[in-house]
């Protein structure tokens, strides 16, 4: 491309949108509303996916041991149990420290004197990769000699497994909607500038220009119309998260929680908001302009 | 060169506008094309624009077979010509200068180039002193000089004029045919479209004449006869 065609498609784009001022404002709002309502349910998604990673990671299955086993022998069983597909640790815990557990959990109740660690079994926490396997590493666990018992709590493994299809699944259709309602608004907007300037565009193709040379100042002009609307709505984004992280965290009711700290997601949604940006921006410009092209 | 062979044109709305046109205009020569309204006129020039295909037969423009044209190649022919509208077409918001550089500007000429060439061609047009106005400010005719300015600024083989005078007075409308005869003796094929019977007559230039989508005459100023 030769340099005085590059500085006329940028200078012709950046014309056209002061040109159609309102209208380029009014496609900055839309991608901004957009992208805020699409980065918010990604934000949500991955906020619900990362608490639940961490209380899947706390949700164990119990393997409880043979009462007749030695604790040499009940120690043995856990490479076994570590070596089953989605298992990703066995902790060996003995009936001694379960039986303290229990009555740390009950603050040492007086209900149980009297009684003592050879009413519970040795038993192992397993800890799994991936909870929505559960069913059938309880069944692998069980089939290990020496394992007499396996408690999986499999009801609260299906809620999680639920929320998080839910999540995403209203997460991939709310993107893929906003996406389609800023390409056609973008699209629009183009369309309405061309729409103006179609006299022009007429001359232009009588005296020869290409498609390829009248098309680049509508792609600019999207372009730069994404773009600001990806910086804008990142930042706006980020204010927003801000505020609705620290007050939901400042909620006691919700402190069990740990959200992801937005360094931590900043730059790849930065980086999915500029591609979207410009991604709307590109198609919508070239949607707008294709008609006048056939001729 | 033009050359149409055997032309057929229909519409999809089963109009026929053309049976089996076939006419020839050489290099340099200066050419009438005349009819009534809805005899074809206006199909002939959508086909030499490259805006239309022929529905069979074969239109030839300066090397380029527009029958058999690859769509990228289409603003490569039309830089081969000019075209001048009844209703000038030019952009409000550019001043004369800027609509007759438009026209190279578009097609990837330099700035030393469009600087060099648009002052030569309105100098030529006679509007060398109204560069910086805006076509609202100008006469009709004044418009129509600024169109064949931008017609011919990108030195076309040639030039069609489509009722180039339709929206002028008899002297303005004489001015622009002898304008359009002036660049015609500076070596560019030029071809008139027009139904306007006086001034087809008062030029000894070849004349074609269509009805009812077929040449009916073609031959110099006396063959215009189509009327009914």
């Amino acid at each position: 491309m030769k340099g005085n065609r590059f500085f006329y498609y940028i200078r012709e784009g950046i014309n056209s949108i002061f040109n159609h001022g309102f209208m380029s404002f009014a496609s900055v709002c839309i991608i901004v509303a957009c992208l805020i309502i699409m980065g918010s349910f990604t934000l949500l998604a991955l906020n619900v996916d990362a608490i639940i990673d961490t209380m899947e990671s706390q949700n164990e299955i119990l393997a409880l041991v043979n009462d007749s086993f030695s604790e040499d022998q009940a120690r043995a069983i856990g490479p076994l149990i570590e070596a089953i597909p989605n298992v990703s640790r066995a902790v060996y815990v003995s009936r001694d420290e379960a039986w303290e557990d229990f009555l740390d959990t009950y603050d040492n109740s007086s209900r149980f004197e009297g009684l003592d660690s050879d009413i519970i079994p040795d038993r192992y926490e397993v800890f799994l990769d991936d909870i929505s396997l559960m069913a059938q590493t309880q069944k692998d666990i069980a089939e290990v000699a020496g394992v007499t018992d396996v408690m999986a709590p499999l009801s609260i493994m299906r809620g999680f497994v639920r929320i998080r299809n839910i999540v995403t699944i209203i997460s991939i259709i709310l993107v893929a909607m906003l996406f389609l309602i800023s390409l056609f608004i973008m699209s629009n907007t183009i369309k309405l500038t061309t729409f103006e300037r179609r006299d022009e565009i007429a001359i232009m193709k009588m005296v020869g220009a290409t498609s390829l040379f009248i098309r680049w100042p509508f792609v600019v002009q999207g372009l730069i119309l994404g773009l600001i609307g990806s910086l804008v709505s990142f930042l706006l984004e980020w204010g927003v998260y801000q505020v609705v992280v620290e007050r939901i965290i400042s909620n006691s009711g919700f402190a069990f929680m740990t959200f992801l700290p937005f360094s931590e997601v900043a730059l790849p949604l930065l980086a999915a908001f500029a591609a979207v940006g410009l991604g709307v921006g590109t198609i919508g410009s070239l949607l707008a302009i294709r008609n006048y092209l056939k001729v | 060169m033009v050359q149409f062979i055997d032309v057929f044109k229909s519409y999809e709305n089963g109009t026929k506008a053309l049976r089996g046109v076939s006419f020839k205009i050489q290099d340099g020569e200066f050419a009438f094309l005349v009819g009534p309204s809805g005899s074809g006129k206006t199909t002939i020039i959508k086909l030499l624009t490259g805006e239309i295909a022929p529905t069979d037969g074969k239109v030839l423009v300066n090397d380029y077979d527009l029958s058999n044209i690859r769509f990228s190649k289409m603003p490569y022919m039309r830089r081969t010509l000019g075209v001048v509208f009844q209703d000038y077409r030019l952009i409000e918001d550019k001043t004369v200068y800027e609509n007759v550089a438009f026209a190279m500007r578009v097609i990837g000429a330099s700035a030393k180039e469009i600087r060099r060439r648009v002052p030569y061609v309105l100098e030529l047009v006679g509007l060398d002193t109204r560069s910086r106005r805006h076509p609202q400010e100008l006469s009709g005719g004044e418009q129509q000089r600024v169109a064949i300015a931008r017609a011919l600024v990108n030195n076309p083989r040639l030039i069609i004029a489509d009722e180039p005078t339709g929206n002028l007075d008899p002297a303005r409308s004489l001015e622009i045919m002898m304008l359009l005869q002036k660049i015609n003796e500076l070596g560019t094929t030029v071809l008139v479209v027009t139904h306007e019977k006086e001034l087809v007559e008062s030029f000894s230039k070849r004349v074609i004449a269509i009805d009812g989508g077929k040449i009916i005459s073609d031959g110099m100023g006396g063959y215009y006869n189509y009327e009914r």
